[in-house]
């Protein structure tokens, strides 16, 4: 037991230093994913209702632009904008990552509005409903049912990726972590510090892909059959 | 014409002048050499994913309990902690536990790759044999099949449409993510321009170009997923 509680690890493990170190990583790593996930909801509803309006200028626009971005790595992404816009490295973090997650968004957004079959749409219309009472009570309602469980399961990848921060010198969670793993140089530390690091993005990733998951099973649970497919 | 182009301010100077371009253009082989460890690692990567995705899938709608939970927690993990974490670790804890092995760079990213995606694809696969229904495989065990074959004569087959759209779609992930090798200077295509970059000063066009050269692997898969999606929906 003792030879435990002496080992390096342990050591370690009661050195307040680390979980200081890791957590104002972990804070910025939730400030980054956090706001990254708010501002591409943002872009992403316009982008996605862009291209779902069908105006020829307007819906090409939004098309190119989430085409080419979602082929393009998110580590490119934020790199440029940092050493080529010039952002201090929290903001092209945050930048990167929303120009890319919009994209995705934007698709997303698209595939649930394209899922309500354009009948609806239509005679939602011609018993005289306007444009935004249709979209309200007609087209919205089963298509958010569609979006909210993959935009749930988008913020588990927000997460994850925003450790590509590190690239450009962000203090998040993965830069701090390898920061404080070299200044321990046995090699059980150094393990242990990732396997520290992996438990806290696991915890919060698992509990957001268990909602995620619920969510799904809950929202196709309750719709029956009616305009599914 | 020269006039024009000396009118024209920021090919002058800036980030996107036309001496940086210059210099890019004259080192260019650094970055097709790059493309071509991408290539490499993607290729190579995807085909661990796709066997790993496959025992995977297969686990995960066995009958038995033991396995089924090894493949939850193999997903779990994988699926919910960073990709670049993983890299760290097989990058900094395997010559740690295995001093002997000396692992070159490309290997760490073929396997952090093929792992990651690995548990992806299984996913894919597990969907893909759940929606051909139970009484298949139990029609095909009572004629005799053994698990093994009833799985690769009857289910795999008629999984494989239902598959293949979302399978491309992680190649197109995985393309995409082989870029992480660039934080352990892996050698890839994303290392190569962020060193020369980095080197010089030339960012702008470097990563013009090599968002151009990751569009051109990746875009063709992305139409093909589109098409295959086309399809299955249409059958």
């Amino acid at each position: 037991m003792d030879a435990i509680l002496n080992s390096p690890v342990a050591e370690m493990l009661r050195d307040p230093i680390l979980y200081i170190g890791l957590g104002y990583g972990l804070l910025l790593t939730l400030q980054i994913s956090v706001l990254s996930i708010v501002l591409s909801f943002a872009f992403g509803t316009v982008l996605g209702s862009m291209r779902y309006s069908g105006f020829p200028v307007i819906s090409h626009a939004a098309a190119t632009y989430v085409e080419f971005i979602r082929n393009l790595p998110t580590l490119l992404l934020i790199l440029t904008s940092y050493f080529v816009l010039g952002l201090p490295a929290m903001w092209a973090a945050t930048i990167g990552l929303t120009i890319y997650t919009s994209a995705v968004i934007a698709e997303i957004i698209r595939g649930g509005l394209n899922s309500v079959p354009t009948g609806q749409w239509e005679a939602a219309r011609s018993q005289g409903f306007t444009f935004i009472q249709s979209m309200r009570h007609v087209v919205l309602p089963p298509a958010v049912v569609k979006m909210i469980p993959p935009i749930v399961s988008q913020f588990v990848t927000v997460i994850k990726d925003s450790s590509f921060a590190m690239a450009i010198g962000a203090y998040e969670l993965m830069f701090k972590g390898t920061i404080l793993a070299a200044k321990y140089w046995k090699p059980s530390q150094i393990i242990t510090i990732y396997v520290v690091i992996a438990m806290a993005y696991f915890v919060i990733n698992f509990a957001i892909s268990m909602v995620a998951r619920r969510l799904q099973t809950k929202m196709s649970a309750g719709r029956g059959s009616i305009g599914s497919s | 014409m020269s006039k024009f182009i000396e009118s024209i301010g920021f090919l002058q100077e800036g980030p996107f002048s036309i001496p940086r371009w210059e210099a890019l253009f004259s080192n260019i082989d650094l970055l097709g050499q790059g493309a071509l460890v991408t290539l490499l690692v993607a290729s190579l990567g995807l085909a661990l994913a796709l066997a790993l995705g496959t025992v995977i899938g297969v686990m995960s709608t066995s009958h038995w309990r033991f396995p089924r939970a090894a493949a939850r927690v193999y997903v779990e993990f994988f699926q919910n902690t960073p990709l670049l974490i993983q890299v760290f670790m097989l990058y900094n804890a395997l010559p740690i536990l295995y001093p002997v092995l000396v692992i070159p760079v490309i290997t760490i990213g073929i396997f952090g790759v093929g792992m990651y995606h690995g548990a992806y694809i299984g996913e894919v696969v597990r969907a893909g044999i759940q929606s051909i229904g139970r009484g298949q495989l139990e029609a095909a065990l009572a004629q005799g099949f053994t698990y093994v074959g009833a799985m690769r004569f009857i289910i795999i087959p008629q999984a494989m449409k239902i598959v293949l759209p979302p399978l491309t779609n992680q190649a197109v992930n995985l393309i995409k993510n082989t870029s992480v090798l660039a934080v352990i200077a892996g050698g890839d295509l994303m290392y190569a321009g962020d060193s020369f970059a980095g080197r010089f000063g030339h960012y702008g066009p470097t990563y013009v170009v090599v968002g151009l050269a990751y569009f051109a692997m990746c875009f063709p898969l992305a139409v093909l997923t589109r098409r295959l999606e086309d399809r299955t929906r249409g059958s």
